[in-house]
């Protein structure tokens, strides 16, 4: 140990933390710095800007009902995705959690493999379901119950499928962290008491759920709002979010401010996002349910 | 309450209700892989259904893709070097905010879970926005280091859980013993968390090995890794190539966690029949 130095000594964590933290500084809050000034730089033509200082991309994003239109189909998308999730996301937490099931582990296993699976392999393999040579299509052409296929690939639907799909194992993840910790005891209590099996769901269990609820239906709205692959290979181009919108006009038209400017504006929103969620229920569900 | 049984009636028709909406979802959720699976060894020429027959030939087919292959040797070096990286990173990270108090802790607690929680789009553009503000290209380099920031609050929160349950007194019973900080680390804290280490290098290996949107904004020009590989593919048409491809990659991805934990439990379950007859 070095000399005159505590056994827990505050210098040498931040010795430790030292080459975490410069990672972080530099492409994590650097770029985000560096982003927020780029919103104010001058677009000249595509993949060019000057450094002169101009309010245009803000005014150009405040007023052209274009982008507001890109943000709320967003928004929708994302909550609607979020609360599908979150209603056919508790019914598997509960049942894992409740049943006597001897192979319990099977089923929780079963939920974390898609996290090994591509996500882009995941998403594809959808229009294999929903496709006009998918199975849906061919099933039922072959019975005979219609005599052209149903578009169903490059909708809305198809995304938000593609999305619950991506995001369903993390709802019932965290539901069910948030089940486990859970005294059983109450329940009994609330049933020996007189409590129906009804009532005991929606007066004991229900309510001591809500935090995990609560996380899992921050993590799929930041998480579907923030998509950009599942829009791209399941939606057409009205579908598009503004993931694809960002990523369009600066690998597209190359009009980095621009870009800068619509990255910061998902960012701050999906913060305000996360930031009400955090003041309310604390960092600590959330940390939960990544996997601490 | 034992289980899912219930007494009252309306009880035994709300469980038999979730299991079946619990059926429902797994089947959606797998559903669409296996169709991917089955149909990697259909012989028809077009990607869908309907099945025609049984197959070899598309994989035989992406040996021979030499693009592919290249993009497949991309991908698996990034992620065997983001994942040895990330996980020292994330010990050192761990051992850190477990066993000490520093100043900013809590906050540096919090920001080195960010890069999970902030979408990969916004990562991405910031990344690029800030080399083309200092003038530089994108590099192999980069990518990297982009990916272990992504794999890192994954590495950090599972070795952090195991590090929590590891009590300090045995690190500083090997100190007052005279062990030095780093031996006492090694001898001690690192056999414990072994489990932790294991995980989250197999963690990041997959988080590395399926990026896509980030992965996307920061590759060099020219280069392609599997997962972009796959979108470029995907956009001229689904071939039954694609299916086979993807095949390959659930048995790598999913089957080298599956191994890797085997192995893990088998070694736990070895050493402990060792320790019972070394103390019998």
């Amino acid at each position: 140990m070095t000399k005159g130095w505590k056994l827990y000594d505050p210098r040498l964590a931040w010795i430790l933390v030292a080459p975490v933290l410069l990672l972080l500084l530099l492409f994590l809050l650097l770029p985000i710095a560096v982003m927020a000034v780029y919103t104010f730089f001058t677009f000249v033509t595509a993949g060019v800007e000057t450094s002169e200082l101009t309010l245009a991309n803000w005014t150009e994003f405040l007023t052209d009902s274009y982008y507001h239109g890109f943000l709320l189909k967003t928004m929708r998308v994302g909550a609607m995705t979020a609360i599908i999730c979150a209603v056919l996301g508790y019914f598997p937490a509960y049942f894992i959690w409740a049943t006597n099931f001897r192979h319990k582990w099977l089923l929780l296993l079963l939920l974390i493999v898609p996290f090994w699976i591509s996500f882009t392999i995941r998403t594809f393999s959808w229009i294999h379901i929903l496709g006009e040579q998918g199975l849906i299509n061919v099933t039922l052409l072959k019975l005979g119950l219609i005599d052209q296929p149903l578009q169903m690939l490059y909708t809305e639907g198809a995304v938000v499928m593609g999305l619950l799909h991506f995001l369903l194992p993390y709802m019932i993840l965290n539901v069910y962290v948030s089940l486990e910790s859970i005294d059983r005891t109450l329940i009994s209590a609330a049933r020996s008491m007189g409590c129906t099996s009804a009532q005991a769901f929606r007066e004991v269990t229900l309510p001591l759920s809500l935090p995990g609820l609560a996380a899992g239906l921050l993590l799929c709205f930041v998480l579907a709002a923030g998509s950009y692959v599942t829009p791209q290979l399941l939606g057409s181009g009205r579908d598009a979010l503004f993931g694809n919108l960002i990523y369009d006009t600066i690998m597209g038209q190359l009009n980095w401010p621009m870009g800068a400017t619509l990255s910061i504006v998902l960012f701050v929103v999906l913060g305000c996002f996360a930031a009400t969620y955090t003041r309310y229920m604390g960092m600590s569900q959330i940390v939960k349910g990544l996997g601490g | 309450m034992s289980g899912g049984r219930y007494q009252d009636k309306e009880g035994r028709w709300a469980w038999r209700l979730t299991g079946f909406i619990t059926l429902c979802v797994y089947i959606f959720m797998f559903a669409p892989i296996i169709a991917t699976v089955v149909l990697s060894f259909n012989a028809s020429m077009f990607g869908g259904f309907p099945l025609t027959g049984f197959s070899l030939q598309w994989y035989g087919k992406l040996l021979s893709n030499e693009q592919v292959l290249a993009a497949f040797r991309t991908s698996l070096w990034i992620a065997l070097v983001t994942a040895a990286v990330t996980t020292l990173l994330g010990i050192i990270t761990a051992f850190a905010l477990v066993r000490f108090e520093f100043p900013g802790k809590a906050t540096f607690g919090t920001l080195v879970i960010l890069p999970a929680l902030v979408p990969e789009t916004i990562l991405g553009v910031g990344l690029l926005v800030l080399i083309k503000a200092v003038d530089q290209p994108r590099s192999l380099g980069l990518l990297l280091l982009g990916h272990i920031m992504l794999a890192l609050p994954y590495v950090v929160l599972i070795t952090q859980a195991r590090m929590v349950g590891i009590r300090r007194t045995y690190e500083e019973a090997a100190l007052s013993l005279g062990a030095s900080r780093l031996s006492s680390f090694r001898e001690i804290t690192l056999p414990l968390l072994i489990p932790a280490v294991v995980a989250s290098a197999l963690l990041a290996f997959t988080i590395s090995f399926d990026n896509t949107s980030a992965s996307l904004f920061w590759r060099p020009a020219g280069v392609e890794t599997m997962p972009t590989q796959i979108l470029s593919m995907l956009k001229i048409s689904i071939s039954p190539e694609i299916n086979a491809l993807g095949t390959v990659m659930i048995v790598v991805t999913v089957g080298i966690p599956l191994v890797g934990g085997l192995i893990l439990q088998s070694l736990t379950r070895l050493r402990k029949r060792v320790d019972a007859k070394g103390n019998a």
